[in-house]
């Protein structure tokens, strides 16, 4: 299947900026147009966690940062000139307040944010650990639930309990929204599933048909489910793929059925993983980066050899991508610790929790460290600073 | 009232280690504190007004773990950050 040629933007051909997040702080890592040099800056916000730093394509100059610190509660800071200033949230995401003797939720910190739809400048939107859904509409200044999700009846139910999550809290991530219509949002919970909305976050229906859930007594849930990334295509909207804990999928919306696709890796090397990777122009094109999900689940490289894997034609055949890697290394790398930019070829970045950044940019033919001794990483974007 | 400030709250308070509030308890001590510190309450307390996990919060060298204990002119507040983490 393949998207009609006039829609497929032509590549950036500007510098790229790798936006950093790590359990220390953010730095900023700046190539040059050929992706062959690159100058690290930073740590911002030294000793935050940073969960996520996102730069918004609708100016190229606006980044957000999900943060919070050991000792103090979660919040988000702002700059508008790509990291020069920073001002903090007004009002930061958090859920509302219960009536005494009520228990209500307590945002312990905001795992994902995601800038809006095209048509919608300085709307942003915010995922958080424990579950919830949060927009901002002046650019993160100010950040309002989104009560269609954190107040839905079933919201518990489909979110679980705090410790039916992953292990350092259970998370709302991959806010995907539809490049056709703003009102049409995808969203991954760890735990929970994929959750779809066609009204704009006002009601949410489930969508896990055909994926695994080996961790619970029942066979086929409609919900549960643990996506560690969800994407759809922006040249093919009604195209998902997702990396989950049970292995890797691709869904054909009208299809409404997930499936594995991940079927077809080797398998000795299995379809477990954490992060995902679309080709900007080419949805049958997608990388992900398999872990170790044997056994009690080590989450490193399969057998000790790092390895990324890229199939061509969305996940009938796949091929392992590993010069420049290390011959043995235990590299776990986080579902929001891998992105591409939008250059020909593509180029690939993935972040390590041991500190260490690696870029291809020739799709992954070749890889070659291009940072180390960071902190741990949380994530990695990938961002043109121009076209 | 004297309250001392630690130092990853200092970012609020102009780098002032201890500022001075007024209030009847430490909740309305905090929104005084939040109206000319903007930000700086959610960072201890948190959406269902509980102190957050790894902050302490001393009255004349006793802790207290509620935004509803009483103060009095005069009292010395301490806001610590607890050990926490690696």
């Amino acid at each position: 299947m393949k998207t009609e040629s006039h829609l497929v933007p032509k590549p950036a051909t500007g510098p790229v900026a790798v936006l950093i997040g790590t359990r220390k702080g953010a730095f900023i890592l700046r190539g040059d147009k050929a992706r062959r040099s690159w100058k690290l800056s930073g740590p911002m916000f030294l000793g935050h966690i940073v969960h996520h730093m996102a730069l918004d394509p609708r100016d190229r100059r606006t980044l957000l940062i999900a943060a919070r610190t050991g000792h103090l509660g979660p919040t988000i800071f702002r700059s508008t000139d790509f990291g020069k200033s920073w001002k903090e949230a007004e009002r930061p995401p958090a859920f509302p307040k219960v009536p005494e003797g009520q228990k209500g939720l307590v945002l312990d910190h905001v795992f994902w944010v995601t800038p809006g739809h095209a048509s919608q400048p300085g709307v942003w939107s915010a995922g958080s650990s424990p579950q919830g859904l949060f927009r901002s509409e002046d650019g993160g200044r100010t950040w309002e639930g989104v009560s269609g999700f954190n107040d839905h009846p079933m919201r518990n139910a489909w979110a679980g309990g705090v410790g039916d999550g992953t292990p350092d809290g259970p998370k709302l991530h991959s806010i995907n929204i539809d490049p056709r219509d703003p009102n049409h949002i995808y969203i991954g919970m760890s735990s929970g599933g994929v959750f779809e909305s066609t009204d704009g976050g006002k009601d949410w229906k489930p969508l896990n048909k055909g994926c695994a859930a080996d961790f619970l007594p029942t066979p086929d849930p409609e919900y549960g489910h643990d996506p560690h990334r969800v994407l759809l295509h922006p040249l093919m909207p009604d195209r998902l793929y997702q990396q989950n804990h049970c292995g890797i999928y691709r869904m054909e919306r009208a299809e409404g059925e997930w499936v594995r696709i991940g079927r077809n890796m080797p398998k000795r090397v299995g379809d477990i993983g954490f992060p995902l990777v679309l080709h900007p122009r080419d949805p049958d094109t997608i990388w992900v980066f398999p872990m170790d999900g044997t056994e009690v689940w080590p989450r490193t490289s399969p057998d000790g050899k790092p390895a990324c894997y890229v199939t061509r034609n969305a996940g009938k055949t796949w091929k392992r991508l590993d010069q420049g890697f290390p011959r043995r290394a235990w590299f776990t790398v986080k579902r929001q610790a891998m992105a591409g930019d939008s250059r020909e070829p593509a180029g690939l970045y993935l972040g390590t929790t041991s500190g260490e950044v690696w870029a291809s940019r020739n799709g992954g033919t070749t890889w070659t460290s291009v940072a180390k001794y960071l902190p741990e990483i949380y994530s990695i974007e990938a961002s043109e600073l121009s076209r | 009232m004297n309250v001392h400030i630690p130092t990853p709250l200092r970012s609020y308070t102009r780098k002032e280690s201890v500022i001075e509030a007024g209030g009847g308890t430490v909740g309305e001590m905090l929104a005084e504190i939040e109206r000319r510190y903007p930000g700086f309450r959610f960072r201890i307390i948190d959406e269902q007004d509980a102190i957050r996990e790894h902050i302490k919060i001393f009255i004349n060298g006793k802790p207290v773990n509620s935004l509803s204990a009483p103060l009095q002119a005069g009292d010395t507040i301490h806001i610590m950050c607890a050990l926490s983490g690696g």
